[in-house]
């Protein structure tokens, strides 16, 4: 348990990195976006001189290098700068829109988790039976289904067919709880059944190989319950299984989010991120890209640590 | 180990139990099939024999000749599917073979005790030692987490583990295998059961630490009067710590007697052959003698004696079935057991 604080120590040292090379990256990327955001700022109908102008005034005659060193100059000390477009401030647009993306997000992976892990469990240990068989061929399925395909049969059923929840939109959490919720169960569940199938079926074969393990056979020849033998020692021989796998299906989410955002009209981060994308928004798609890299590199060092915790094994490696 | 059978007859551990009181465990007709998906096969065959209270028994015989499988069957660990067992094992009045799973769940880390072979992979890897000694003592007794603990530190002290206290919070990861063995060992013993199961307890470690571990199962089973199975294939391990043994031959005892007669004398070929298959450290032949062929799958089991390819005594009776049959204080199978005068232990 020692090694804890040098694990996390570890991490932080790589976050830098990281955190410089995904947003270089897209700064790069954006540049081969077709159109000029010099062109955009500077409204129809501009003199080429006024076009010159701004490209001065906002350093976008510099070179890329230049460009992207000023940024990151600027966003150490927490300014992330203005929209191009809207002229606000970015850690404003990030903070109106990324809540509806969290909310969605964690929404969808306590549905998975819910119901992903005790179909695994269901199958792992009933291996060959009818129930193991139709787990893992529907999971098969829910792998392979597209989200936002999910998306608009939910939509057209439950939606416009049943008015069990709206369409589209999301609402404030905090003000409306009930009405945030319902307009965020349909995109949660599009984006959950993906990680519900990718749960059980690793749940599944991580449990089985736990099941079959030797050490499983000694928990029987010492008289313990089935129960207290798959709830205490095949779940937490499989959590760190399962926690790394959680931890991966939040980046998965998080990028499924932008798809999901779009159908159903959401202002979240993903459809913030999609529409500056495509206007040239520079400034807000750097924050937003910055802002998602800082929380899976978090949630991946909260998976480790609590990885460290559940397995001796994990904290020495 | 050297020559260890010369110490056959001065080891005083396990000492014959006496013959007038009831056996601890009386295993009669035991047989195992397994379905593997075509047919039935049928590994273990009429496996019978007893253990006296407090009595050290051996069982020898080579990989695939069912001893694992005995012991498995006798704690009911077999797979719950495409598995039949069938026969008796009387264990302290209750016939074990009729017990359902959670009756024999209180059998189980209770009265009969079992240790595996790979001391490596048969603790939990996620649990602390103490963590999992404890839940064995409150699987059956109604104790504190408290008092469990205690009685798992006082378990540890007992199987040698220097500063048990500090064991109990270590992870199995962070123990040799001889210590995990000893942890093993302990929480075997945690519930002091009647009988001990040990299954090649000492297979999976250096020599060295071998017989400490023999020599330390021996001691508590004298000690606390717990009757020890013991499994293993070195015949001699079985000379030093055990007052009987049988030998097992591809599902079936092919003989079951007292160590020092059967050592002096074996009555079966393939006992025999086992002890002629040891290393002798004082006449060093060119070429290991061994046993010709191997044992045969159960799929292919020789429809007569079950040895008869492998033996260098055959006749033509040996094609006929084989009972085992009593020869004063054991019992063999083996047809021309009356006319062979076999080769014994080079005391």
């Amino acid at each position: 348990m020692s090694r804890l604080p040098a694990l996390i120590g570890r991490r932080l040292w790589q976050l830098l990195p990281i955190i410089i090379f995904a947003t270089f990256v897209v700064f790069s990327l954006l540049q081969l976006v077709p159109g000029d955001p010099a062109v955009t700022l500077a409204g129809d109908y501009a003199s080429k001189e006024r076009i010159e102008e701004i490209r001065k005034l906002y350093g976008l005659d510099q070179p890329l290098i230049v460009q992207y060193g000023v940024w990151l100059l600027h966003a150490v000390k927490g300014d992330l700068g203005k929209s191009l477009l809207s002229s606000a401030p970015v850690i404003e647009l990030i903070a109106q829109r990324l809540p509806n993306t969290i909310l969605i997000a964690t929404y969808s992976l306590i549905i998975a988790t819910l119901i992903g892990v005790p179909l695994g469990v269901l199958a792992a240990t009933r291996v060959g039976s009818r129930i193991d068989t139709l787990v893992t061929s529907v999971a098969s399925l829910g792998v392979a289904l597209p989200s936002f395909w999910l998306a608009i049969i939910l939509v057209a059923n439950l939606s416009l067919g049943l008015h069990l929840f709206p369409a589209t939109g999301a609402k404030p959490l905090l003000v409306d709880p009930k009405g945030a919720l319902l307009s965020a169960t349909l995109p949660a569940v599009a984006l959950a059944v993906g990680v519900i199938a990718e749960l059980a079926r690793q749940v599944r074969s991580a449990l089985i190989e736990v099941l079959s393990s030797q050490h499983y056979r000694t928990l029987r020849a010492k008289g313990l319950s089935p129960m207290s033998m798959l709830w205490k020692h095949g779940l937490r021989n499989v959590s760190v299984t399962l926690l790394t796998l959680l931890g991966l299906q939040v980046n998965r989410l998080f990028s499924g989010a932008v798809v999901i955002e779009a159908v159903f009209a959401i202002p979240g981060a993903g459809s913030l991120v999609a529409y500056s994308a495509i206007n040239k928004d520079f400034p807000v798609v750097q924050g937003v890209v910055l802002v998602l890299v800082v929380i899976v590199i978090a949630v991946n060092l909260a998976v480790d640590i609590f990885n460290a915790l559940l397995d001796p094994r994990a904290a020495s490696s | 180990m050297g020559v260890v059978l010369d110490r056959a007859e001065v080891s005083g551990a396990g000492a014959a139990a006496t013959s007038s009181a009831a056996p601890l465990l009386s295993v009669r007709d035991l047989s195992v099939s397994f379905n593997d998906g075509d047919r039935w096969i049928q590994p273990l065959q009429n496996v019978s024999f007893d253990i006296n209270p407090g009595e050290v028994v051996g069982i020898v015989g080579e990989s695939g000749c069912g001893k694992s499988l005995t012991a498995l069957s006798i704690l009911g660990l077999l797979p719950l599917r495409g598995c039949k067992r069938t026969g008796q094992m009387m264990f302290e009045g209750q016939d074990l073979a009729a017990l359902d799973e959670s009756g024999m769940r209180k059998v189980r880390g209770r009265r009969i005790g079992m240790i595996f072979q790979e001391p490596m992979s048969a603790l939990d890897p996620v649990f602390t030692v103490g963590d999992q000694i404890t839940e064995t003592v409150r699987a059956h007794f109604p104790v504190s987490r408290q008092e469990a603990r205690e009685r798992a530190v006082e378990a540890l002290a007992a199987v040698g583990i220097p500063s048990p206290r500090n064991c109990v919070s270590m992870y199995p990861m962070s123990l040799s295998g001889g210590m995990r063995q000893r942890v093993m060992i302990a929480m075997a013993l945690v519930c002091e059961p009647r009988l001990l199961i040990a299954d090649e307890p000492t297979t999976a470690l250096d020599v060295t630490i071998q017989a400490q571990i023999m020599d330390l199962l021996i001691e508590l089973g004298t000690r606390t009067g717990t009757a020890i199975l013991f499994i293993t294939h070195n015949l001699g391990l079985v000379a030093e710590s055990c007052a009987r043994m049988l030998t097992m031959y591809a599902g079936q005892v092919v003989e079951d007697g007292p160590v020092a007669d059967i050592l002096l004398q074996p009555g079966h070929p393939y006992t025999a052959g086992l002890l002629g298959s040891l290393p002798q450290v004082r006449h060093r032949k060119s070429k290991l003698p061994s046993i010709a062929g191997r044992v045969p799958s159960a799929y292919e089991m020789p429809p007569g004696c079950r040895f008869a390819p492998r033996c260098s005594y055959v006749q033509p009776p040996c094609e006929t079935l084989q009972a085992l049959l009593a020869r004063g204080a054991r019992h063999v199978r083996c047809c021309r057991q009356d006319e062979l005068t076999l080769p014994g232990a080079e005391a």
